[in-house]
């Protein structure tokens, strides 16, 4: 008796596991009845807890339907989970989808299985980010993070105090996305990681929380702080929350990437000083479009990275650079306004 | 001697299925008298304890403490009338104090708001309690603070054994207390159950080793297919005798029985 | 004589132990030594480390994961583990962030409290009632509560706003050292719970359920309401930990504290208590939370790699591990 209530209830608590680590299909077997296409495309995105990935997830799926297809979805669980990603995707093979939109957990953990896809005649396009080489995928619809760092750097520039002390919250820098605007924000900002302007450096997580903490320590030791890169716009809110508790705001300039509506609110209400926007909604459809040429005459994207655009959001515009206000920027943001 | 008996059964038969574990089995007890129990393996030693102690409801047959007969229908019942088992392992949780162990499952609060409101245990009144018990017992450690896994294998049977004689109150089982100790340690405990029993309470003594039985025990319970098969007196009866009945070699009628039937 | 025996163990017992005596055998000393050791190597490395500013910040950078560890300690004395803490307080903290937004504030915290009552509730059911392993039952709810927050939230965060939900980034300036009132409540929590482990039947029968399950049954203690009642009281813990975190980051934010729920396991073993149950309490856990947030801020200050916070921290939960390795293996020949 005893035994038994305690296999079901081992049961339970395992399902609702594999519940949740299983790959999220929607529609796979649903929506046959429409019989106007039986075109499956896999879908695999980062974690959703962030909701850029959210975002470029639902409008990847929204373009697909929208041409009558199915879609099998299938999301890493935390940052850099390319293992559930590789499993996905060989379940995806194993279903003869026609095309895969991939936003890689890692540059170079997927190249093997994406090889195995391509050779089975499967079009492989990454969203958000690429993979090394990157001619390992057919094609890539991203943001050009380099060049978004580049562009918070030359405003950062050009808006900086006479002596500027820079602090930089990064997130790992082993991610491309990362790596990108780091090396983007040095160069437009004309230095490198050694220069002694640079008052201090720390990794967050990428959430408000941890920029909060980052940015408090290298406070303490550096007060005197007035330039802060940021990864993102959550850490950008948590290194304000930071400055505000030592009374510092308005003592720092803040750049930032992403283009979320948070974020750009963040620039309406001069918390953050300028953040390149992405367009996440873009690189989906992108992407998109590229399946469908290839599944309607089986012509290939043209290879390497096409740049889903990037904007300067400010309201403190500088000669020689273009950019919105954050009057265009919230009617053109993605995520939850 | 007046001979009174603390804790008599009549008729227990407990079976397995097929099995019959106990079969029509009595049982007496006098009241300050080690008592050995001793049978084969699987004759049902551990059977009969259990349904001595409330940890098995037997199929049939009738128990008494001190002439009135009770039902245990869990362990929690046969403690509450003073029954108190060692086990020969899983007694003592080695983190804690000896203070602690003793008191287990019995914490003592302190008077007034302080306990009723506060739950405050009285610790130094726990302290007390525990160095006396020790006291009493002969059973000798540095300190009443020593957690139980600093202390020797005997010297957390002792443990064990002064925290059952502590609580109970008419009786005290233990089921092969010594398996698990070397010679030196044996005889500690074995010292140990004969104080227990100086100190007024009988104890009822489940072993396999021999000389250990007849130079505790004042009568010997022969264990056999489930029920008593002979009640015999050490001093009249030698150890071969003994083992020869146990183990169905020897008929026991030709032993000196004691207390009359079996 | 018995009178004379008794006296002599109890006076034996006094002059056996002083003081210090009984504290370097205690279970706090090592990290508590690790801890000043620390301060000590920041301190003279670094202009700023001991700033009364700094000091203030490394107290209220604890207190979340500070918290978090408090009720992640009880449920670690009883050889348990809970991997779901984290997500419990976010989960809790979305509700209270989004109720807030368009409500009572004060009524979003009850009912913040009572998601995390019904959370450690269930944990602590299938833990006691049906045996369960606590690993994978905590695995389990900390996989669905990371979703329904997602959910729950459409995966963006809530900015707080009101008052009582931020009150406890406030506090008294003490002597140029501002304390805010979230570190007096983890410190409280701390006392509170310390007393309650040493002082009372409820903390013994907690040890003892930790140390030797089966000689805890033995003795009539009712070993799953005693888990019950562990998972129950760290979830209010948690509920405390999700007020503290609305009062730190003013910010409701579905995707963080991702990790707490190591850092909190990471807080207690560095403070000494011992994985396998029974042994530590949460004075050493008070301190083990500072270790880590020390090590955090005293390697940034001095501009070494963040990378190396986590070696550092690493380190020295490999050592906590060995030492009670060590500790329970002498002690058990
Ligand atoms: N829970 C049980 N289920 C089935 N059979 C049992 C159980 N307990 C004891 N038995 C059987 O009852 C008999 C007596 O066992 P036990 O009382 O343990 O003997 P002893 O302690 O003398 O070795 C043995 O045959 C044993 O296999
Ligand atoms: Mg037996």
């Amino acid at each position: 008796m005893h035994t038994i209530r305690r296999a079901a209830a081992s049961i339970l608590a395992t399902s609702l596991l594999i519940g949740t680590a299983a790959c999220g299909s929607s529609d796979d077997d649903a929506g046959s009845g429409s019989g106007s296409s039986d075109v499956t495309i896999g879908i695999v995105e980062l974690n959703l807890s962030n909701p850029f990935f959210g975002t470029l997830e639902k409008a990847t799926e929204a373009a697909a339907t929208a041409k009558g297809w199915k879609v099998m979805k299938s999301e890493a669980k935390v940052p850099g989970d390319s293992a559930t990603q590789v499993t996905a995707i060989e379940n995806m093979i194993a279903r003869k989808v026609k095309a895969i939109v991939l936003d890689p957990a890692n540059p170079t953990a997927l190249v093997d299985v994406v090889k195995k896809a391509r050779d089975k005649g499967i079009l492989v396009v990454t969203v958000n980010a690429t993979v090394t080489p990157v001619d390992a995928a057919d094609a890539t619809f991203a943001t050009d993070n380099t060049a978004a760092g580049k562009l918070i750097g030359q405003w950062a520039k050009a808006s900086a105090p006479p002596s500027p002390r820079i602090a930089l919250l990064d997130f790992d820098l082993s991610d491309g996305p990362a790596g990108g605007r780091h090396n983007g924000f040095l160069e437009g900002f004309g230095i490198t990681d050694k220069d002694p302007q640079i008052a201090g450096e720390a990794l967050t997580k990428g959430t408000v929380e941890t920029g909060q903490s980052a940015m408090e320590n290298l406070l303490s030791a550096h007060p005197d702080i007035n330039l802060v890169y940021t990864i993102n716009e959550p850490v950008a809110h948590g290194a304000y929350t930071a400055l505000k508790n030592k009374g510092l705001q308005g003592k720092a300039t803040m750049v930032s990437v992403d283009g979320a509506c948070s974020g750009v609110q963040d620039v309406k209400d001069g918390i953050i000083g300028a953040t390149a926007m992405q367009f996440p909604s873009k690189m989906g459809e992108l992407a998109v479009a590229a399946a469908a040429e290839y599944i309607a005459n089986g012509t290939k994207p043209k290879p390497g990275l096409t740049d889903s655009g990037t904007v300067l959001i400010t309201d403190k515009p500088v000669a020689g650079l273009t950019s919105q206000t954050s009057e265009w920027g919230l009617q053109n943001c993605w995520g939850e306004k | 001697m007046t001979e009174t008996v603390v804790l008599r059964a009549r008729g227990l038969t407990k079976h397995y299925g097929q099995v019959v574990a106990l079969d029509d089995c009595d049982f007496d007890l006098r009241a300050d008298e080690i008592l050995a129990v001793i049978g084969d393996n699987g004759a049902g030693k551990s059977t009969l304890i259990k349904a001595l102690t409330g940890a098995v409801v037997p199929d049939s047959g009738t128990i008494s403490l001190k002439g009135e007969q009770v039902h245990f229908r869990s362990a929690l019942d046969a403690r509450r009338v003073g029954i108190e088992t060692v086990y020969q392992e899983l007694g003592v949780a080695p983190a804690l104090d000896i203070t602690q162990n003793l008191y287990l499952g019995r914490e003592q609060r302190r008077k007034g708001l302080l306990g009723t409101v506060f739950r405050k245990l009285d610790k130094p009144a726990m302290r007390h309690g525990s160095a006396r018990q020790m006291a009493d017992l002969g059973i000798r450690i540095q300190s009443i603070r020593q957690k139980v896994e600093t202390l020797s294998g005997g010297q957390r049977q002792a443990v064990a054994v002064a925290r059952v004689a502590a609580w109970a109150t008419s009786v005290v089982i233990m089921d092969e207390p010594t398996a698990a100790l070397g010679v030196r340690e044996t005889n500690q405990v074995l010292g140990l159950i004969e104080r227990v029993r100086e100190n007024g309470l009988p104890v009822v003594l489940i072993s396999h080793n021999m000389p250990n039985v007849f130079q505790v025990a004042d009568r010997i319970h022969i264990h056999r297919l489930g029920r008593r098969i002979a009640l015999v007196d050490p001093r009249n009866t030698t150890m071969e005798e003994a083992v020869a009945v146990m183990t169905g070699a020897k008929s026991p009628e030709s032993l000196h029985l004691e207390g009359g039937t079996a | 004589m018995t009178n004379t025996a008794d006296a002599a163990l109890l006076e034996k017992e006094e002059d056996h132990g002083g003081p210090l005596r009984t504290f370097i055998g205690s279970q706090i000393a090592g990290p508590l030594a690790a801890l000043i050791l620390a301060i000590v190597v920041f301190g003279v490395t670094t202009s700023t480390f001991l700033n009364a500013d700094n000091l203030s910040l490394i107290a209220t950078q604890s207190v979340v994961v500070g918290t978090l560890a408090l009720g992640q300690t009880l449920i670690i004395l009883t050889a348990g583990i809970d991997l779901a803490n984290g997500a419990i307080m976010v989960l809790a903290a979305v509700v209270i962030g989004k109720l807030a937004t368009d409500g009572n504030a004060l009524w979003a915290l009850v009912v913040g409290t009572l998601v995390c009552l019904v959370m450690g509730g269930l944990n602590g059911v299938l833990i006691s009632r049906f045996s369960l392993p606590p690993f994978i039952v905590t695995l389990g709810v900390l996989s669905v509560l990371t979703a329904a927050a997602r959910l729950y939230t459409d995966s963006q965060s809530y900015p707080i706003s009101s008052d009582l939900l931020t009150i406890l980034n406030d506090g008294p300036t003490v002597g140029g050292i501002s304390i805010t009132y979230g570190v007096l409540l983890w410190i409280a929590l701390t006392a509170v719970l310390g007393y309650a482990l040493t002082q009372t039947a409820w903390g013994v029968r907690v040890y003892a359920v930790g140390d030797n399950r089966a000689a805890a049954a033995l003795t009539g203690i009712k070993v799953r309401r005693v888990l019950l009642s562990v998972y129950l009281t760290a979830a209010v813990v948690y509920a405390f930990a999700a007020w503290q975190a609305l009062g730190r980051t003013p910010t409701a934010d579905p995707s963080g504290y991702s990790t707490a729920n190591l850092d909190s396991i990471t807080a207690v073993v560095i403070g000494g208590t011992s994985l396998f149950g029974g042994r530590g309490g949460v004075v050493g856990t008070f301190i083990g939370a500072l270790i880590v947030t020390v090590l955090a801020n005293g390697l940034t200050q001095a501009g070494i790699d963040s990378l190396y916070q986590q070696v550092a921290t690493g380190i020295l939960v490999v050592i906590a591990v060995a030492v009670d390795h060590f500790v329970r293996t002498r002690q058990t020949r």
